[in-house]
C-alpha cells in the first residue's frame, strides 16, 4: 500500500525506515485514521518524520504524490493569499477507504483548476468560489492549499524559531557531516579539574580506603568535589561574503558549539573577512551591533581558547593594509595582520578552521592571504578529522 | 477505531490541537513513546498532565537534569547503605533486594496499572543518554544485574517524552518514537486557552493585552520571546492590578513578567519608542 510514496520520500532525502513505515501500515490496519485525509497526513507526518526542519520537506512531497501538483510553488501566488487566512479543514466524512482518495482527489483536483481558471478575485464565505470559511464544493478540493497550508505554517514556524540565527539555517540534508557528529567531536575538548567551587558529592574511594583503615576498619566515607570541565571557548566566525556558500557546513558547527553545555564559558563573536577594530555580535556583522576588539582581548584572559572560522580568503590589501577593512565605512589604523597577531600574542591556543578543503589552498583564488594566515595560526579543513586535529592542538599542554 | 483502544480527547483545562490529539492517539495504539518538540512554554509538559487526568491514570514524571544517567531510571543498587548495614549489623544484608531502589522508568514498568511516564526535558541530559535507553524502551524491559531478575512490564506504560532541542537526538532513537512538534498558538487558539484558564476575563482588556503581546513576539530584537505561560502571568497580574485597560498598549506595565531579561525590556521599550533598537548583547 503506498510503496512509492515510501520510496519517493527516500528518493527526495528523507531518512524514512522501514521500521517506520511498517509502523505507519500498522496504524493504518488499526483504523487510526478515523474519517479525513487530514488525518491521515497527520498520522503520516507523526510517524515518519522526526524534526520540524523537515515537515516542509515532507508537505512537499505529501502534495505531490497525494495531489499530483508539482510543487505548492506552481500555484498563482494570489491564490495563496487569498487562501492563507483561517481556511477550516473539511472532513471527508463519507470516504473512509484510502484506495479511493486517489481517484477521487484527480476528479476535484481537475475541478479545482477549472475554478482557479475562473476565478479572478478573493472570496470569503461563499459556497461557489475558491476561498475560506465557506461552504463550497472547494471545500475539498479545499483540502489541498488546506493541507499543504497546514505544513506551511509549519514553515513559517521553523522562521520564527530561528529568526535569530537565521543566515545559518539551512534545511539541506545531503551534507555528509551533522550537528551531533560535531558535538560529538566537540566534546573531547575538555580539561577537567577539582579546583571548582562546589559541593563534595563524589566518593573518594582511595580516601575512603585510607580513612577505614586508619579507624581500625569501621567505615568512614570520604567525599570530594567532582572534576569540571574549564575549558573556556572564544569562537569567531567569518560571516558574509564569501563565506555565504558554506553556511550550512558553519551553521552546524554554531549549533553544535552553542549547544554543547560542557563549557565553563562559551563567548561567540563574527567578523567579516579579518578582524579589525571591531568584532560583531551577530551574524549580520551591523555597524553598531559590536564591541570593541579591545575590550574582549583585555577582558577575556589568556585561558581561553581560541578558534577562528573563516575562508580567509580576501584581497592583500585587508590584511596588509591600513585602512584594508573591507567593510564599507571603517577605517583601520592598524591593519589586519597586525590585529592577528594581537590574538596571537594574547592567547596561546588558537586554531583557524577553514571550510575549504586542505588540497585546495594553494590554488583556491585568494589562497595568498589564505597561506598567510595559516602563518600565523594552525589551520585546518572544517571537516570532522580536521576539527578533532584542531581539537587536539588546543589540548596541548 | 476500536472500543478497546483508550482515547485522548483532551482535558477541561488543556487545549489540545487536533494534531496534537491525533499524535497522542498513534503513539497510545502503536505503544510507541511520543516525542514532543516545541518552543518553551507552549504547554510540552502539561499534556503529560492532561493526558492522565483525561486518561485517569496515574502520572509519574522523570525529570532529566544534565547529570541524570540513563542507570537511574531503572534501578540504583544502593552499596553504601548495605555497607553501613553490615557493619552495624542492622537488617538483613544477605538480601541484595532490599537494596535495589527502582527509578521512575523501573516504577512505571513495574506498576500495576497502566501509567502515564513523562521523560521531561530529555535534550538536558548527555548525549548518549537517550541511546542507553533504546532497548528499555523498545521492550520495556530491563535485567537487574545484582538479583539476577528481568524486571518487564506488566502493563506498558504511556511514555511521553519532552525536549527543548538542546541537543541533536540519536537517529536510532528518532525512529522509535513518534513525534509531534507543537506550534506557537495562533491568536485564536491562544484566547481558547486563555479561557480555559480565566474564567470571566474583560474581553477589552483580553484583546488589548493579546494586541501587546504578539507585537513583542514580532520584535526581532527580542532574544527570549514571551511565551504563553507567561502571557498568562501577566493577564492575572494586569487583573489584579485593575489597571486602566487603554494603558496596556501604551505603557506594557509589569513588563518583567512577559520579558526576563533586562537587555530585552530596555530593547522593548526602545522599540515602542522608536521602532528600532540598537541596544544589544
Amino acid at each position: 500500500m503506498f510503496l512509492d510514496f515510501f520510496y519517493l520520500l527516500r528518493a527526495k532525502g528523507l531518512q524514512v525506515s522501514l521500521n517506520e513505515w511498517l509502523s505507519l501500515v500498522e496504524a493504518l490496519d488499526k483504523g487510526l485514521i478515523g474519517s479525513s485525509l487530514t488525518e491521515f497526513y497527520h498520522l503520516c507526518r507523526s510517524i515518519l518524520i522526526k524534526s520540524e526542519t523537515e515537515y516542509d520537506k515532507f508537505d512537499q512531497i505529501f502534495a505531490e504524490y497525494f495531489q499530483g501538483i508539482k510543487s505548492p510553488e506552481d500555484l498563482p501566488a494570489d491564490f495563496w493569499d487569498w487562501l492563507n487566512n483561517d481556511v477550516k479543514l473539511r472532513d471527508i466524512n463519507d470516504k473512509t477507504v484510502l484506495d479511493k482518495f486517489q481517484a477521487e482527489l484527480e476528479e476535484l483536483l481537475k475541478r479545482f483548476q477549472e475554478r482557479m481558471e475562473e476565478q479572478k478575485e478573493r472570496h470569503d464565505g461563499g459556497n461557489y468560489w475558491i476561498g475560506t470559511g465557506g461552504t463550497s464544493t472547494m471545500g475539498h478540493s479545499g483540502y489541498n492549499p488546506a493541507g499543504i497550508r497546514v505544513g506551511s505554517e509549519g514553515r513559517h514556524k521553523t522562521a520564527v524559531q530561528v529568526a535569530g540565527e537565521r543566515k545559518f539555517k539551512d534545511f539541506r540534508q545531503d551534507n555528509v557531516l551533522n550537528i551531533r557528529q560535531f558535538q560529538m567531536a566537540f566534546r573531547k575538548l575538555r580539561q577537567y579539574s577539582a579546583r571548582i567551587e562546589s559541593a563534595k558529592t563524589e566518593l573518594d574511594i582511595d580516601a575512603t580506603i585510607d580513612e577505614t583503615c586508619n579507624n581500625a576498619g569501621m567505615l568512614r566515607l570520604v567525599y570530594d568535589k567532582p572534576r569540571k570541565n574549564t575549558i573556556k571557548l572564544l569562537i569567531l566566525f567569518d560571516s558574509d561574503g564569501s563565506m555565504t556558500a558554506y553556511s550550512t557546513l558553519c551553521n552546524r558547527l554554531f549549533q553544535a558549539v552553542s549547544k554543547s553545555s560542557h563549557f565553563k564559558d562559551l563567548k561567540v563573536y563574527y567578523f567579516h573577512n579579518c578582524v579589525y577594530d571591531h568584532l560583531f555580535t551577530t551574524p549580520y556583522c551591523r555597524k553598531g551591533d559590536w564591541v570593541d576588539t579591545e575590550w574582549v582581548l583585555s577582558n577575556l584572559n589568556s585561558e581561553y581558547k581560541v578558534i577562528f572560522v573563516g575562508d580567509g580568503t580576501m584581497s592583500p590589501s585587508e590584511l596588509t593594509m591600513k585602512g584594508g577593512n573591507a567593510t564599507i565605512g571603517l577605517f583601520n589604523n592598524e591593519t589586519g595582520m597586525q590585529w592577528l597577531n594581537k590574538f596571537k600574542k594574547k592567547y596561546n591556543k588558537v586554531i583557524w578552521l577553514n571550510p575549504i578543503l586542505k588540497i585546495d589552498w594553494e590554488h583556491v583564488y585568494g589562497g595568498h592571504t589564505l597561506l598567510m594566515i595559516g602563518e600565523i595560526f594552525n589551520m585546518f579543513e572544517l571537516t570532522l578529522d580536521g576539527l578533532e586535529a584542531g581539537i587536539k592542538k588546543l589540548l596541548v599542554k | 477505531m476500536t472500543d478497546k483502544l483508550k482515547k485522548f480527547k483532551g482535558s477541561e483545562d488543556y487545549v489540545v490541537t487536533q494534531e496534537l490529539m491525533n499524535a497522542v492517539n498513534v503513539a497510545i495504539a502503536l505503544q510507541k513513546p511520543l516525542l514532543i518538540k516545541g518552543e518553551p512554554g507552549t504547554g510540552k509538559t502539561m499534556l503529560a498532565e492532561s493526558i492522565s487526568e483525561a486518561l485517569n491514570m496515574k502520572l509519574l514524571i522523570w525529570n532529566i537534569k544534565s547529570t541524570t544517567k540513563a542507570q537511574e531510571g531503572l534501578y540504583v543498587y544502593d552499596t553504601v547503605q548495605r555497607l553501613y548495614d553490615s557493619q552495624f549489623g542492622e537488617g538483613d544484608v544477605s538480601n541484595i533486594k532490599k537494596y535495589i531502589k527502582l527509578g521512575t522508568l523501573g516504577e512505571s514498568f513495574t506498576s500495576d496499572e497502566q501509567v502515564v511516564l513523562l521523560i521531561d526535558e530529555i535534550d538536558k541530559a548527555d548525549l548518549e543518554f537517550p541511546n542507553d535507553l533504546l532497548w528499555e524502551l523498545d521492550k520495556m524491559e530491563f535485567y537487574v544485574t545484582e538479583t539476577k531478575e528481568t524486571i518487564k512490564t506488566k502493563t506498558r506504560p504511556i511514555v511521553i517524552i519532552t525536549s527543548n532541542a538542546e541537543k541533536e537526538l540519536p537517529d536510532a532513537f528518532l525512529r522509535r518514537c513518534i513525534f509531534h512538534y507543537i506550534e506557537f498558538p495562533t491568536r485564536e487558539k491562544m484566547e481558547e486557552i486563555v479561557n480555559v484558564h480565566f474564567d470571566c476575563i474583560n474581553e477589552n482588556l483580553l484583546n488589548q493585552a493579546m494586541d501587546a503581546f504578539y507585537k513583542i513576539r514580532d520584535m526581532r530584537d527580542i532574544q527570549k520571546k514571551p511565551s504563553t505561560s507567561e502571557l498568562l502571568d501577566w493577564l492575572q497580574a494586569l487583573m489584579l492590578s485593575g489597571i486602566a485597560v487603554e494603558r496596556i498598549i501604551e505603557e506594557i506595565p509589569y513588563a518583567g513578567v512577559l520579558l526576563k531579561k533586562n537587555q530585552d525590556i530596555d530593547a522593548m521599550y526602545e522599540i515602542k519608542e522608536k521602532g528600532y533598537s540598537l541596544k544589544r548583547w
